[in-house]
């Protein structure tokens, strides 16, 4: 088994198109739908999936939170959580 | 989507997933459309007599159950059966579903799914399909099946795919075919699937009919289990690989349906609402009909969803156990069939006082090993 790939600022990523990406009023919450399975996401993971659904690549996207957070320090787990939303299938990277 | 092996919800395994469940809603919405189906499989877990159930909901009453569902908070949907595919109006129903916002998935045999139904299947929103194959070759599958179904199955398969849906594999697994697992691995890599699942059987309705010539021995599953460990080691994330071992290997049952009446509602073909697909196999209980009763209704207040939803109605050992909130004391269709009271523990359980009916089943069929007395599905069985 490979080890988690690390992303870099210039790699496009997309949702994978396998996975139904929605908020959902019932929960309250922003909720992942996908082949024998569902995740309810926190408030900064559906935040991030989010971003993801409307920007390209990887360099935009944390410039983007960390502009609209004004916060640099953000980065680092954003990408740690893109990187492990990569590992597992929800995102994919389309170069 | 059957109901071993689904997880239905990812919790607490990393940063950004919540748990879903614990608000006690219907996550899980499964619609059996139909009982009728062209195979005839000695493990069906369709009810013995599910001849008798041909008022079918019409599709009104079924879109109606969909608009219903929606609102008690269900996501995930399955189209099974019977098999779904017999129902000029799937796609109709897949479209509505799809709009209300449900993940659609189909649970299919293949028989009859062709690239004109899958492509009206795409456009009206369907998500994913599961596709059931029971064995490599022609010969044992048709076999298993009672049909000439191989060729049609494996068309099927190549069809999904190059409609570009994503794919679970379903393979019922008894002592016929688990010594294929290497090949249908295999199979499944050169079809391209994304998922397969191994689900060992289930032992209720037919599949309880021809439990001692179906259950695998502890030898056999090993061999499978090693053969999927390779395979896994092999494909990494290109394949994700369920392996569900039978109950009846196990000392700790399933925690079936992650309770009753937690996540997952059934409807019959006739409208009944089930708790899970197996649950007409108890006797005693009325099931409410989505003809007669609000679905909102159904699930919070009726007596048959109420019934053994959380832990007020066990008994011991499980009222005491520490390992209650795990398994919910297993399954209440097998507590009934095996120990007659479903309120019982499970006797997969090894603390059961009636483990010892399942270490008797399995000590039955490796002793008897009858071969071809595999009672097919089929209409009007005198179980007299
Ligand atoms: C009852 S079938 C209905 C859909 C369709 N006719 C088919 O076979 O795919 C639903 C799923 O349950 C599986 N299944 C049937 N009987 C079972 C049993 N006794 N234990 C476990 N799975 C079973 C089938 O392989 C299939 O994937
Ligand atoms: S399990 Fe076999 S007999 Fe039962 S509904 Fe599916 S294909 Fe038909
Ligand atoms: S005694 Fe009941 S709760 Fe305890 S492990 Fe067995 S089935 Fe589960």
């Amino acid at each position: 088994m490979s080890h988690a790939e690390s992303l870099q600022r210039s790699d496009v990523i997309e949702l994978n198109p396998m996975f139904l990406f929605r908020w959902e009023e019932a929960q309250n919450a922003y909720v992942l739908l996908y082949p024998e399975g569902l995740v309810k996401l926190n408030t900064s993971a559906g935040e991030i999936l989010s971003a993801v659904a409307e920007t390209a690549a990887v360099g935009d996207l944390l410039d983007r939170l960390t502009k609209t957070y004004n916060n640099e320090d953000i980065a680092e787990d954003v990408l740690a959580f893109l990187e492990a939303s990569h590992e597992r299938g929800w995102i994919r990277v389309k170069r | 989507m059957s109901a071993a092996g689904s997880e239905s919800s990812v919790d607490h395994r990393d940063a950004g997933e919540v748990k879903v469940d614990g608000r006690g809603l219907p996550l899980w919405l499964l619609l059996e459309l139909t009982y009728k189906c062209p195979l005839k499989c000695s493990w069906c877990n369709n009810p013995l007599d599910f001849d008798r159930y041909q008022d079918e909901l019409t599709t009104a009453e079924w879109a109606g159950v969909l608009r219903q569902g929606r609102r008690l908070g269900s996501l995930q949907l399955g189209f099974s059966g019977g098999e779904p595919v017999l129902r000029r109006d799937l796609e109709e129903l897949v479209g509505e579903a799809n709009q209300l916002g449900y993940y659609t998935n189909l649970i299919t045999s293949g028989m009859g799914l062709n690239p004109t139904r899958l492509a009206a299947l795409q456009r009206a929103g369907l998500k994913q399909i599961q596709l059931s194959l029971q064995a490599c070759d022609a010969e044992l599958n048709n076999r298993l099946v009672g049909v000439d179904a191989y060729a049609q199955k494996i068309a099927a398969a190549r069809a999904i795919k190059a409609q570009g849906f994503p794919m679970v594999l379903n393979i019922p697994v008894s002592r016929y075919n688990i010594d294929q697992t290497p090949e249908l691995l295999a199979l499944a890599e050169e079809l391209g699937v994304e998922y397969v699942e191994f689900a060992n059987l289930q032992y209720y309705n037919w599949a309880l009919l021809n439990r001692s010539d179906l259950l695998p021995t502890r030898e056999q599953i090993a061999r499978a289990e090693a053969a999927v460990a390779e395979a896994r080691a092999r494909l990494g994330r290109r394949m994700t690989i369920y392996f569900v071992i039978t109950d009846y290997y196990d000392t700790r049952p399933k925690a079936c349906m992650k309770g009753w009446g937690n996540i997952h509602l059934t409807i019959g073909p006739d409208g009944a609402a089930l708790p899970c697909q197996e649950a007409r196999v108890i006797k005693g209980l009325e099931f409410p009909n989505v003809r007669e009763h609000d679905l909102g209704w159904i699930w919070h207040e009726s007596p048959v969803f109420k019934k053994f939803r959380g832990e007020e109605w066990m008994r011991e050992p499980c009222r005491s156990c520490d390992e209650r909130g795990h398994d919910y004391g297993g399954c209440r269709c097998q507590a009934f069939l095996l120990t007659g009271d479903a309120a019982n523990t499970d006797p997969v359980c090894s603390r059961s006082p009636h483990h010892h009916i399942v270490e008797e089943a399995v000590m039955a069929a490796m002793v008897e090993r009858p071969q071809q007395r595999l009672i097919m599905r089929q209409r009007g069985l005198n179980l007299a």
